[in-house]
């Protein structure tokens, strides 16, 4: 933005605003990084602190949705303002969601502590450590209002989803192999999809980026994984 | 001057300005206006006070001719015919090209005779019966006839201030114009009246061509289809309306339409 506003308190309610996205994005990436630590420590305590976590950005939500609202009602944002505020509130829910897959992924860890461990798991750790720098780069390109970082991250996703294929292939072996595994890989899946998951908001809040500052819809289709791929099935693509 | 001919009108442009530059004595007012007005369509014109907006409007009929230091140079156009030519009948182009003021002017007259007063001086009927139908179907497009039918005779200054302005509508379709200008048509007015004025706008586009200012640019995102943003005499930006409220190109109209200059 190039200069204040004549009202110096719709200022003061924008900076909130993207303080309030900021606090999130910073809440969500660490309950993603303590859900992947819970999961390979095998550590419940941690997992059940992130669970109790999950409120905070539960809360943080409600507050962003209750100023943006009150921001239309009293200011009709315009322009610049408008898609900042539109932004907020989509930002706002993806991170959400994102809070809600590490919660996921930490009773899953809960669960999967119950069995003895499967093999060492690599893949996992490292697909989560790819998302949570996606979600800290995606948030510093939100602050920088910064199109080029926000595109990287949009492009980072690919190679989450690759992983996210190889892994359930993997993990379809154990389970052939040995069918007392079936538990354990079945929740390792799920964990690894929630992963996924987290890659598809980041990519989700790099388009809301765009539209931020170009104020125009990001056309180009990113590119998929092929779908052949899906040695044994073709699970449903939900994105 | 700028040659008509390097500017084709485009199918649907009822009227054009080109190179339009008005001065006030020595001051310039407006610098270089290109603007087409499409056919059917409301074109608001917006921009801080004293940008040259109302100024521009006033160019369209001919208003500035009144004021003694006003000059315009340039060309502007109604069907393809410069409007400033020597042989046009002024009265009859102010007839083509209404106009509705910012404060509701009627006559000191009846309600009938406001309306009336226009065919009647341009000689456009015959009879009685052609009167009343004029004047009763001016009154219903201007959305007023229901409220003041049993009272045509009363004085058209009796009525509440949308009222008036409706009525000021009806007096201005009453001649059967291809466009009408409006200044201001709704800052004197409360938010009810306003609505029903905006509402108006939105039905009067079927058969007139509509120019618009207004200060109110929510009232502009509302009505218009076409946003011009005027400032310090220059037309910085112009487009679908959608289009300059969620993503203006020039850092002027995005600073003047979040509120952050005046």
């Amino acid at each position: 933005m190039p200069s204040k506003h004549i009202v110096s308190s719709y200022d003061e309610d924008l900076t909130r605003l993207n303080d309030m996205i900021v606090r999130m994005g910073g809440l969500a990436e660490s309950q993603i990084a303590q859900a992947i630590e819970a999961l390979v420590k095998r550590d419940s305590d941690l997992a059940k602190q992130v669970i109790a976590g999950d409120n905070r950005v539960d809360n943080l939500e409600r507050e962003v949705d209750e100023l943006t609202v009150r921001l239309f009602a009293l200011r009709q944002p315009m322009a610049g303002d408008l898609r900042n505020i539109v932004a907020a509130l989509k930002i706002s829910s993806d991170l959400e969601r994102i809070a809600d897959y590490a919660t996921n992924m930490a009773k899953r860890s809960i669960a999967l502590n119950q069995n003895p461990p499967v093999k060492p798991l690599h893949t996992i750790p490292r697909m989560g450590s790819m998302v949570q720098g996606m979600i800290r780069d995606v948030l510093d390109a939100y602050v920088e209002r910064d199109h080029e970082k926000a595109i990287d991250v949009w492009h980072r996703d690919e190679e989450v989803d690759e992983m996210y294929i190889s892994l359930f292939r993997e993990l379809l072996t154990y389970m052939m192999e040995d069918p007392r595994v079936i538990t354990p890989c079945t929740h390792l899946l799920f964990v690894a999809k929630n992963i996924e998951r987290i890659g598809d908001h980041a990519t989700n809040i790099s388009e809301t980026i765009h539209f931020l500052i170009y104020g125009t819809v990001l056309a180009d289709e990113r590119p998929k994984p092929d779908r052949e791929s899906y040695a044994f099935m073709h699970p449903e693509e939900d994105k | 001057m700028v040659a008509l001919s390097e500017s084709p009108v485009s199918p649907g442009v009822k009227m054009l300005t080109r190179g339009v530059d008005v001065f006030y004595d020595d001051k310039q007012a407006l610098d270089g206006i290109n603007l087409d007005i499409e056919e059917q369509r409301v074109t608001a014109l917006i921009g801080p006070s004293g940008c040259g907006k109302s100024t521009f409007l006033r160019c369209l009929n001919r208003m500035n001719d009144v004021i003694e230091n006003c000059r315009v140079e340039g060309i502007v156009t109604l069907d393809g015919a410069n409007i400033y030519d020597r042989d046009v009948d002024v009265v009859e182009l102010r007839a083509r090209v209404g106009m509705v003021f910012q404060k509701p002017n009627p006559f000191p007259k009846s309600i009938y005779d406001n309306v009336a007063y226009g065919p009647r001086i341009h000689g456009m009927v015959t009879g009685r019966a052609d009167l009343d139908e004029i004047v009763m179907t001016s009154l219903d497009k201007a959305g007023l006839l229901k409220e003041v039918q049993d009272r045509l005779q009363e004085p058209g200054t009796g009525l509440s201030g949308g009222q008036q302005q409706r009525l000021c509508i009806a007096r201005a379709i009453a001649v059967n114009p291809e466009i009408i200008l409006m200044d201001e048509p709704c800052s004197a007015l409360d938010p009810i009246a306003t609505a029903r004025i905006e509402e108006l706008i939105d039905e009067l586009r079927e058969n007139f061509t509509i120019v618009i200012v207004t200060h109110n640019m929510q009232q502009a995102a509302r009505v218009s289809q076409t946003t011009a943003f005027f400032h310090l005499g220059e037309l910085v930006e112009v487009g679908a309306t959608e289009d300059i409220f969620t993503n203006p190109t020039d850092e002027r109209t995005q600073g003047y339409i979040t509120g952050r200059f005046g």
